[in-house]
């Protein structure tokens, strides 16, 4: 395919790093139009009319919305590694996680950053038992080897993997710990492994650069808020 | 794969579930035999909670002793497995598969949401804005239904979005009834209005749809605890 490939996003979003960990992956080149903070482009919002969230993929031109469906469009799409494993239940075992993770993760982390209200103590508590619940999967999935997807990592790493930075950023400002080697050592080694890897490691963002992030995104929201009539 | 094994299937699920008739319908799509288990929810067995100790939830898909949960998960499941079998769940086309996967979401995280506030609100401020948000939500779908010659949001058939979407096929004009007020007209959603007997008629879906008068009791029954526990 030697269509352009464009991702409308930006780097402080663990929907658009799993995005970009998978073109990586497969080696394919791609522009990526960081979003100004606080604020959306006319091209963000004409590609996703209904969400106007970020990530977007533009391949040629066409818009592709949704991480997760991204991602299977990606690996459909690109030839070289597979994202999702080959075997009917793997997929859909890796779907069920993804799914999972998404849904327990992404509103309790924020609660922990103070994005949106909430006790963060409640929050750390709700990550940290969705993570003993991967630590289980993690176990299942990969049989003994490297990754949930086995040898190498696949869709339910990748997912998982694009909160890592967000674990030391929320655990830095709420003061409480979630991934730790004591209650889930075989999740905490994976993650060290996965951010290792040549695919991850100039993408996943720094814990101490998200926590900077946080207060200028909530200046910016605020000051958004403070402007409108 | 090979088919010629025999394969076991079993679906736990209960009556009143539309999570569980999206798989029904999609195991009629690929015309797989299966061995249904009715399960009380208010009593869920030893299978349920060993097959989806995670969600402990119906509908739960079980081949050859492997459990498949979440509804979603299962239909694009039963696609993978049975590929080349019955009909197409997903299209061919990547693109045309990431757009089947983006509305299929859409309505579990868009529409259903303002839908139910609007079911189990009782009339006034608070229910007219569930039902502004919803019929919002209608339009956008509307729009994309701009079918022309297309029978389903699949194209001759029903396809993944339809069957997301399937449910609210009988479960609005239900609650239309219970209410005494209309969502979806024929004059506002021309498209999804027909959409909505097509889909009922299709031959997937028309033998396999859930006991209305007793749904439409339980439907009752929701919206007064609702109405009274506000």
């Amino acid at each position: 395919m030697s269509e352009p490939v464009v991702v409308v996003g930006g780097w402080a979003s663990p929907f658009v790093t799993r995005v970009c960990i998978a073109l990586k992956l497969k080696g394919v080149e791609y522009e990526f139009l960081q979003e100004a903070v606080g604020r959306k482009s006319e091209l963000l919002l004409r590609s996703n009319p209904v969400h106007k969230k970020m990530p977007v993929l533009l391949h040629g031109g066409r818009p592709v919305c949704e991480s997760l469906v991204i991602l299977q469009y990606v690996d459909e799409v690109f030839p070289g590694s597979s994202i999702l494993p080959a075997d009917p239940y793997h997929r859909a075992v890796h779907r069920f996680w993804a799914e999972y993770a998404d849904a327990k993760l992404h509103t309790a982390l924020r609660t922990m950053r103070g994005m949106v209200g909430g006790d963060k103590a409640d929050a750390a508590e709700q990550v940290s038992a969705a993570l003993r619940q991967l630590e289980d999967a993690l176990a299942e999935c990969s049989g003994g080897k490297p990754y949930f997807g086995g040898d190498d990592f696949g869709f339910l790493d990748i997912v998982v993997g694009s909160y890592i930075g967000w674990f030391g950023a929320a655990e830095k400002i709420a003061g409480l710990r979630v991934l730790d080697e004591a209650s889930t050592p075989r999740l905490a080694a994976w993650a060290a492994r996965f951010c290792a890897h040549e695919a991850v490691r100039d993408l996943m963002p720094d814990a101490d650069r998200l926590v900077e992030f946080g207060e200028v995104l909530r200046a910016a929201l605020a000051a958004n808020a403070s402007c409108r009539p | 794969m090979d088919h010629q094994q025999e394969e076991k299937v079993q679906l736990f699920g209960m009556w009143a579930s539309p999570y569980v008739y999206k798989v029904k319908w999609a195991l009629s799509i690929k015309g797989m035999e299966y061995e249904y288990v009715e399960e009380d929810l208010g009593n869920k067995s030893g299978q349920l909670l060993e097959h989806n100790p995670v969600h402990k939830k119906v509908p739960v898909l079980v081949y050859n002793g492997r459990p498949v949960a979440e509804s979603d998960v299962i239909v694009q499941f039963i696609d993978d497995v049975w590929k080349g079998q019955g009909g197409r769940i997903l299209p061919e086309d990547p693109h045309e598969r990431a757009m089947a996967r983006f509305w299929a979401r859409f309505v579990p995280d868009k529409l259903s949401p303002p839908i139910w506030k609007w079911f189990t609100t009782a009339g006034g401020e608070e229910q007219e804005a569930a039902r502004e948000a919803a019929v919002e939500h209608l339009r956008v779908l509307e729009a994309e239904l701009n079918l022309g010659r297309n029978e389903f949001f699949g194209g001759d058939s029903v396809g993944l979005v339809d069957l997301s979407l399937g449910a609210l096929a009988y479960v609005i004009p239900m609650y239309e009834e219970i209410i005494g007020a209309r969502l979806i007209t024929e004059e506002m959603f021309p498209s999804l209005y027909a959409w909505m007997g097509r889909f009922l008629a299709a031959p997937p879906v028309k033998d396999h749809l859930p006991p209305m008068e007793e749904l439409k009791l339980r439907f009752r029954a929701i919206r007064e605890y609702f109405l009274k526990n506000a």
